[in-house]
């Protein structure tokens, strides 16, 4: 019901572009303008539990049309938004993006947020050949032809963060808590494998946690991570908490008096957006890990706020990752239908992969054969201003990989979708594309 | 904290110093040597920021502990011509900032001009550590005891020796009990038997720390070869006694944690009771009234910012009044229809609740709303080293109770309480008494309502306020009143108060997920064997 009725405003105030941009352009290029405007879907929930997070992303992508339409639109065609809800119900998801590829033949689709919502799309888009999009740290073991992950694989987020616990604040103990669903737990358990084997971190120095959705009743866990950093060795939390759990959280560390100076909580799944639902004053030392945060200082992310802040009109509107992720992709996909000199998908397929542009953290994302892109890795510390202060980064990006190499079942695989391999799961100890058997050993590890 | 970040009030603390590293007449270094130790913390490295701070604390200036509670603050910045300010408050985009070096006040400065001096964990650390070593001698007593909260464990050989003149000087009974154990922590680990004196029975994780150390055998006794056993031996009897104060002290925060979650309960199910229990209406829109309670906290304090305190206080009579009539409205808009149709109340009332949230989420955001918990409301009181409890939580334990206690007294001793009593036990009997049954269904509902809107006023300091909030406590409410037994207040305040202690002594050891489900459980066999809850109604009229 809300598919038709979103899509409203967008149009109109494209119209209002596009005259204008007509009317710039001038008589050169009148019969291009007059073109179909090349469709692009937007699959985001903008109501139920991910509107919190999600909606922001739907403005962002609007607000990237809108910009790409001032510049005369791309291939002397202008833009076109398609908005559909998707209303953070996972079913609903696939009924929306087949909506979107056959019904609204859109070219290209960002979206989606949860991983579980990314698994429900995703044969929806191998079957009808579209292209998605996707902003968002996930836990990796997957690679499709038809998608590609702006945001972090495992490798660009999670294990950098431990390394930096490990490293610059000698921690030796780890409190791994996580909301019960796929990220986290795969998360956790390749972090799991890597502090064992890697670091030699002892069983019991390990704590594991899973709370439900929308946990509000934080005060037996927070009193058990108290007692866990207690015994004298240096612990710090990795938290891969997710939604707004994480309010309550944050406020009952608070209020136990949990310092970040004493047990920092390191946490991936924690932005701007979230925090500005909370009072940092107490937070203020606890640590995330992103690619990208409001206050890194280049000209490129002051730029990009501004154009943020003025195209929602409120002052204290906030960008996060995944807006940057969107950011990057949206250039790269831009770039690509450039290249290809078409928005057909088989073409912006081929071309994409290769294609450089810049991100918002002063330097370039490249797009890998494994459709990841390339990220530095950031971890800020919360000030109390609900910013991050950036306290440490790898000195150069770090390609996304799409299979951990600290899983069994999945520490052979790789994906390359150029030609001649074209396969997402190729099995080098084999040396074949190993189909769903790979992936089916992986999720049967991890179903263990 | 404002005034941590000016250098004068504390030219008054350093001046009390009274060791003779820094003596009563500690000078001033010139500003040259001034700027330049501030100059040395305006650099990218951590650690030559950690060094650049062992040197301020070495100048013994007077105006150091401004600065260094300034730089742990992040106050301390840079302006774009290389002077050093500290800014006094950085809310708004327009600071008002001072001179670091004479303390000037400087009128305002935008945050573009000016370069703040990054600080990370470990420097937090050492400043905190640098900052309680300068108040030791500060004249207040409350740095005193900050102070040597903060030594425990923290002591080291250069500390050591002026620590034991301060212990003997010191006043004040806490601080020098804090200060003489973390003494005794550094005996300890230099391997003096009788420290552990002075340690036995304390509490302080610090404490455990160090006599876990020393029982294990790490520590080498410093008396004769034979006496390191004797060392590890009495650590180990000192240590047993302490695990015992703890285990009982676990015992009372779990019971202290299942009561807070208990009155959670009781909150979001006695408005419930008073719908379903007395008047049998299976409204699904109670969560949202919960809601609109939440969102009410929020508007107030919208509507008188800087003042959250006051505006929680004036959310508790509002809230009751906007779900009270939004109660009303629901009753008389919906419910009076479907009389005696349960299904069709169920499906109504259900209807309602998804407009209800749409609606919060069209009118105001689908984003989750701020709302800011009250100074006197954050933070815990500490009953021991070990056990502290959380104030948020007491308060809104304290509220739970007391708004039960109102509920009661309206019930047992009103005109509208006997007349809800008569109407439900006999509504045809009640009407041929000459009792308005409609005006007494709609004031009850309305009283449940408004109860649902105080809950969501409470829990709005604890949980999120979004279109969602109602949804995640309509299921506990009906559990809990389904198993206190359908129409008794009582049964709900008990139901609600021991599944929370169940809940939270079950989570350590079974996990939040599976603790829910063992209560669900426990919940579904205890009806099939008392159907009518643990305090069911007695009487004819119960039966009919």
């Amino acid at each position: 019901m809300n598919a038709s009725r979103r899509i409203m405003p967008f149009p109109l105030r494209s119209g209002v572009a596009a005259l204008l941009s007509a009317v710039a352009l001038g008589a050169t290029s009148p019969a291009l303008a007059q073109e179909d405007p090349i469709k692009v879907g937007i699959l985001h929930s903008l109501s139920g539990t991910m509107a919190i997070s999600e909606s922001a992303l739907k403005d962002a992508v609007e607000m990237l049309i809108e910009q790409q339409n001032e510049q005369g639109g791309l291939l002397g065609r202008q833009l076109e938004a398609v908005v559909v809800d998707p209303a953070s119900n996972w079913p609903l998801f696939a009924e929306r993006a087949r909506e979107l590829l056959e019904q609204h033949e859109v070219d290209v689709v960002f979206g989606n947020w949860t991983s579980v919502s990314r698994k429900a799309v995703l044969p929806v888009f191998e079957e009808l050949n579209g292209l998605l999009f996707y902003p968002v740290q996930y836990e990796g073991e997957e690679s499709s032809e038809n998608v590609f992950y702006t945001g972090a694989a495992p490798n660009q987020q999670a294990i950098p963060a431990v390394e930096y616990l490990l490293n610059e604040v000698g921690v030796e103990r780890f409190a791994l808590l996580g909301t019960d669903y796929v990220y986290p737990r795969t998360t956790n358990r390749i972090l799991e494998a890597f502090l064992k084997e890697e670091h030699g971190i002892a069983d019991e120095d390990i704590m594991i946690n899973y709370t439900p959705f929308g946990h509000s009743d934080w005060q037996n866990i927070v009193a058990e991570v108290r007692r866990f950093g207690s015994e004298g060795k240096k612990t710090a939390v990795v938290s891969t908490i997710n939604g707004d759990a994480n309010v309550p959280f944050y406020r009952e560390l608070a209020n136990q008096g949990i310092d970040a100076a004493d047990i920092p909580v390191i946490a991936f799944s924690v932005g701007e957006q979230e925090l500005s639902g909370i009072d940092t004053g107490p937070l203020v030392g606890h640590l995330a890990a992103w690619n990208y945060f409001m206050s890194v200082d280049t000209d490129a992310n002051y730029d990009f706020i501004d154009a943020w802040i003025d195209y929602t009109g409120d002052e204290e509107a906030v960008t996060n990752d995944p807006m940057e992720a969107h950011y990057i992709g949206f250039n790269m996909w831009a770039e690509a239908v450039r290249k290809a000199g078409t928005t057909d998908v088989d073409a912006v397929k081929e071309a994409i992969i290769g294609v450089t542009v810049p991100n918002l953290t002063g330097g370039y994302a490249a797009m890998m054969p494994n459709h990841h892109i390339t990220k530095p890795v950031l971890i800020g510390e919360v000030q109390d201003n609900g910013q991050f202060d950036i306290v440490w980064q790898t000195p150069s990006t770090v390609a996304g990989d799409a299979w951990s190499d600290y899983l069994p079942g999945s520490r052979d695989l790789i994906a390359d979708w150029r030609k001649p391999m074209e396969c997402g799961n190729f099995n080098v100890a084999n040396g074949r594309c190993g189909g769903s058997t790979a992936a089916e050993e992986a999720e049967a590890a991890l179903a263990e | 904290m404002a005034d941590g970040s000016r250098p004068c009030p504390h030219a008054r603390t350093w001046s009390t110093l009274a060791t003779p590293a820094s003596a009563q007449d500690a000078e001033r270094s010139d500003d040259t040597t001034a700027q330049a130790l501030l100059a040395a913390l305006d650099v990218s490295s951590f650690a030559a920021k950690g060094e650049a701070i062992e040197a301020i604390v070495r100048s013994d200036d007077p105006r150091a502990r401004g600065w260094l509670q300034a730089l742990l603050d992040g106050r301390l910045q840079r302006t774009d011509d290389g002077r050093f300010v500290v800014v006094l408050d950085n809310a708004g985009r327009q600071w008002p900032v001072e001179d670091a070096l004479t303390g000037e006040a400087l009128g305002e400065m935008s945050r573009r001009d000016l370069d703040r001096i990054g600080i990370n964990n470990a420097l937090r650390n050492q400043l905190r550590s640098a900052i309680a070593v300068v108040d030791l001698y500060a004249a207040d007593v409350g740095l005193r005891r900050a102070s040597a909260e903060r030594l425990l464990g923290e002591v080291d050989g250069d500390l050591a020796g002026p620590l034991a003149e301060v212990i003997e000087a010191e006043p004040d009974a806490r601080v020098k009990e804090r200060l003489l154990q973390a003494l005794a922590i550094y005996r300890l680990e230099q391997g003096e038997v009788e420290a552990i004196d002075d340690l036995r029975g304390s509490l302080h994780p610090r404490v455990r720390v160090a006599l876990a150390r020393a029982a294990s055998g790490a520590v080498e006794s410093r008396a004769a070869a034979d006496d390191g056993p004797v060392l590890a031996e009495e650590a180990r009897r000192a240590l047993s006694g302490i695990e015992q104060k703890l285990k009982v002290n676990r015992a009372v925060e779990t019971l202290y944690f299942g009561l807070s979650l208990g009155s959670v309960l009781v909150l979001a199910a006695i408005g419930l009771a008073i719908t379903f229990g007395v008047m049998g209406v299976i409204n699904m829109a109670h969560g949202e009234l919960i809601m609109l309670g939440a969102y009410t906290t929020w508007a107030m304090q919208q509507w008188l910012p800087g003042q959250p305190g006051l505006a929680l206080i004036l959310a508790i009579p509002a809230g009751f009044l906007v779900a009270a009539l939004a109660g009303i409205a629901i009753e008389r808009g919906v419910i009076q229809f479907l009389k005696g149709r349960p299904l069709e109340t169920l499906l109504a009332t259900f209807g309602i609740s998804l407009i209800l949230q749409q609606l919060v989420r069209t009118v105001i955001s689908p984003l989750n709303r701020t709302v800011v918990t009250p100074e006197w409301m954050s933070g815990s009181i500490a009953i021991n080293d070990a056990l502290s409890l959380t104030l948020n939580r007491m308060v809104v334990l304290g509220f739970a109770l007391v708004m039960f206690a109102a509920l009661i007294l309206i019930m047992r001793r009103t005109r509208l309480g006997l007349e809800v009593r008569a109407v439900t036990q006999n509504r045809a009997m009640a009407r041929s008494m000459g009792i308005r049954a409609t005006r007494v269904d709609i004031l009850t509902f309305a009283l449940g309502s408004g109860v649902a809107g105080l809950a969501g006023v409470a829990l709005s300091q604890l949980t999120n306020v979004g279109p969602n909030l109602g949804q995640n406590y309509i299921i506990d409410s009906f559990m809990v009143v389904v198993f206190g037994g359908v129409g008794n207040l009582w049964g709900t305040l008990v139901a609600g108060l021991s599944l929370g202690v169940i809940n939270q002594v079950l989570e350590p050891w079974a996990g939040a997920v599976m603790a829910k489900i063992i209560v669900l459980v426990f919940i579904i066999l205890f009806i099939q064997k008392r159907p009518r809850g643990l305090f069911p109604q007695k009487g004819r009229a119960a039966e009919g």
